[in-house]
């Protein structure tokens, strides 16, 4: 048999339009695998010429799933040109937002994009194997979803105004304190929410052992861990500094501001991607593979912090040991993440300054340079501008949480498809979980290319020269 | 002055000698949609926004800057006019850069508003994408090139009313721009005097306050009350 490759384009139920490529030797047996993304944006050219009072909003527009995310890390990078500090409950606001941000986005991951494989089965008809197949089969737990993605989505509306690229995140704080009314109705949700995010989890835990084959080769490897957390080890997802332990729990950098990542992380372009891949540079290239979101932050935090998060926690490193490996784990740390994301929100929703007018600091330009990180839903996400003395943007760097994952996402690829992947007569089951565990990672393409539209994935099979063998697309 | 009579959209209304066609519309509750002018400057016809068909004269009149006559039939609102409107303001779009999601003037901009009001869902001309520049030199204010549509009411406010002759225009067409003093930055000129008429008057997100992020444009009209005192002083 001559040597092959599968391409798998478009990948689906993931944000933004990528393709997989799989390399067979002559004996069918997989030689390599690659994840391409195929979409160019060009946020980073763009913006320059542009007021450093429009980047966050400008910034929000990269993404129509994470904008809240874009605009708090943005803000921060702008906070540091004005040279101001943030009132505290802006700082609070901002929390919030950025925490709702995040489990209306992981709801859209666990139940939206990945539950139908979960639920359905890997292998099971892909004509069902979407959300509309997983209400028909349990409507609980489609409800929950979207309930989940809905409260957050609120939230978000309530305080910026509108669901999806509100303009309240501006440079020193945000644009009008949080009225009254406002709280109150996203406390009085806050109950259902909370019941909801358990009862799912409960469903996850219960189930987990039926997928143990997917478990250990879901991108199940040893490498590097990259989060926020605050001072005492706590995980921060708005603000604190940027920690980075390996798989055995060496803590390899730590207290790092993130106006230092540049001494950190290094940048790569491979010729077969639009999406930069970056690595640990202290390792180098590509021993530095790294990753970050959801599993990362619950291995480099020594807690969450809000007590029902934490007894989940304990339980989860009971169940998976201290710092788990497999990339199959993102879901369930994603699950941990909405149980605390709601605690938090109820923590600060629940102090009594959270109403104060104070919530924004007003300055010219006062730097002409600033680094703004901030956790987005799937992880670390630096915003780094340069400003002429105006306040005109000259430079800017996005490294976004996808591109940090992206060495871990095609090593993930390449163990995954060693595993189910014999020859070019592939079952399409086989070809899903390929794609499955991309959607791990929950990536969002359209960020890390700094794409409109959904996500569509091919998979190509190609021989040893190169000739297209074989390719499944949706 | 002796008194004129015409009928405007069929309606017998009166004025007097050497008022315009706008005047009187707006005077007898009329409404045509403008752009350039704004009540207390001169006018210039610089948009075209407000042209009117006059029975028996086969091209259409600004009515801004056409006098009345008596006896004179106007239409304020047609097929014809209005396709001519829609169009006017695409032109205004297509020409720039307007991008109203990350603009300082969303929900309080004149272009923007007029757009809805012409029911300008779409564009049918290509854009023409120029690159532009954003002066950000002055202390207080900002120019953006990007979102200008030269209906000069800088120009004529700060002539008009401040006296200070500042803000120009420079070349033709497409390439027309805004210019402070003689085309000097607009943080070096000698004449501005920071008085920020021109940015309380800009119907767009040209002219800004600085420090303001996306939406955050709040024009004061009645920080002007006296630039209403001039009214009637239209050429």
């Amino acid at each position: 048999m001559a040597d092959n490759t599968i391409v798998i384009e478009p990948v689906t139920r993931i944000e933004g339009h990528a393709k997989i490529t799989i390399q067979l030797d002559p004996s069918g047996e997989v030689a390599d695998a690659h994840f391409h993304v195929t979409q160019f944006r060009g946020f980073e050219r763009i913006s320059q010429g542009r007021m450093v009072h429009e980047m966050p909003s400008l910034m929000a527009r990269i993404c129509g799933i994470c904008p809240v995310s874009h605009m708090v890390a943005s803000a921060k990078a702008c906070d540091e040109i004005l040279g101001v500090t943030v009132p505290p409950v802006g700082v609070r606001l901002r929390r919030v937002l950025n925490l709702a941000q995040i489990v209306q986005s992981h709801a859209l991951s666990f139940f939206y994009l990945s539950s139908p494989d979960l639920l359905l089965g890997f292998d099971s008809d892909p004509a069902l194997r979407n959300l509309v197949g997983v209400a028909r089969q349990t409507p609980e737990l489609a409800r929950d979803g979207v309930a989940l993605r809905r409260f957050g989505q609120r939230i978000i509306e309530r305080l910026g105004g509108k669901r999806i690229h509100p303009a309240w995140v501006v440079p020193g704080g945000v644009s009008r304190p949080l009225e009254a009314s406002e709280r109150d109705s996203i406390l009085a949700e806050i109950p259902d929410a909370r019941e909801r995010a358990h009862r799912t989890l409960d469903w996850f835990k219960k189930n987990v052992a039926t997928w143990a084959d997917e478990v250990a080769h879901f991108g199940d490897f040893p490498s590097l861990y990259m989060g926020l957390v605050h001072e005492g080890g706590n995980a921060a997802y708005s603000d604190g500094l940027l920690r980075v332990v390996d798989s055995s729990g060496w803590v390899m950098a730590d207290g790092v501001d993130p106006t230092a990542y540049g001494d950190y992380l290094g940048e790569t372009v491979e010729p077969w991607s639009y999406l930069k891949s970056t690595y640990f540079k202290p390792l180098g290239y590509p021993a530095g593979i790294y990753r970050v979101g959801p599993l990362a932050r619950l291995n480099v935090a020594e807690r969450l912090g809000t007590p029902a998060a934490d007894a989940e926690l304990a339980e989860y490193r009971e169940r998976l040991g201290r710092y788990p490996s497999s990339s199959f784990h993102y879901h369930y740390a994603r699950l941990i993440e909405i149980v605390h994301c709601i605690d938090v929100i109820d923590e600060i929703l629940s102090r009594p300054d959270v109403l104060s007018p104070h919530v924004r600091a007003r300055a010219q330009i006062n730097r002409n340079e600033g680094v703004g990180v901030s956790e987005a839903p799937r992880g670390v996400l630096i915003h780094h501008y340069k400003v002429d003395d105006d306040g005109l943007v000259e430079w800017v760097n996005l490294v976004i949480a996808t591109g940090h994952n992206n060495l871990a996402m095609n090593r993930s690829v390449l163990q995954t498809a060693r595993h189910y992947i014999k020859g070019d007569q592939v079952k399409e089951g086989m070809l899903n979980r390929v794609e499955a565990v991309i959607r791990c990672y929950d990536p969002c393409l359209s960020c890390s290319t700094h794409a409109v539209g959904q996500m569509p994935l091919q998979v190509d099979i190609r021989d040893a020269e190169g000739s297209l063998l074989r390719q499944v697309s949706r | 002055m002796s008194v004129l009579t015409l009928t405007i959209e069929g309606r017998d209304v009166a004025g007097q000698t050497g008022g315009t066609i706008l005047q009187v519309a707006r005077e007898n509750g009329i409404h045509i949609p403008t752009l350039c002018h704004l009540q207390g400057l001169s006018d210039v016809g610089a948009c075209r926004l407000c042209v009117v068909e006059v029975e028996g004269q086969r091209k259409l009149f600004p009515a801004c800057v056409t006098t009345i006559d008596e006896g004179m039939k106007v239409t304020v609102n047609s097929e014809r006019l209005a396709a001519h409107r829609r169009r006017i303001v695409e032109l205004l779009f297509t020409e720039r850069n307007h991008v109203c999601s990350v603009c300082v003037a969303d929900r309080n901009c004149e272009l923007q508003d007029l757009a809805v009001e012409l029911g300008l869902t779409h564009f049918d001309l290509p854009l023409l994408s120029p690159q532009a520049s954003v002066d950000a030199t002055h202390e207080r204010f900002g120019i953006d090139h990007n979102r200008c549509v030269l209906c000069t009411r800088c120009v004529r406010v700060c002539d008009e009313i401040e006296g200070a002759h500042t803000w120009d225009v420079m070349g033709r067409g497409t390439e027309a721009r805004l210019i402070t003093d003689m085309g000097t930055p607009w943080g070096d000129s000698n004449t501005c005097t920071s008085c920020g008429k021109c940015v309380q008057v800009c119907p767009t997100g040209a002219l800004f306050e600085k420090g303001r992020s996306v939406a955050e444009a709040r024009r004061r009209r009645p920080y002007l009350p006296y630039l209403v005192a001039h009214e009637g002083r239209t050429r």
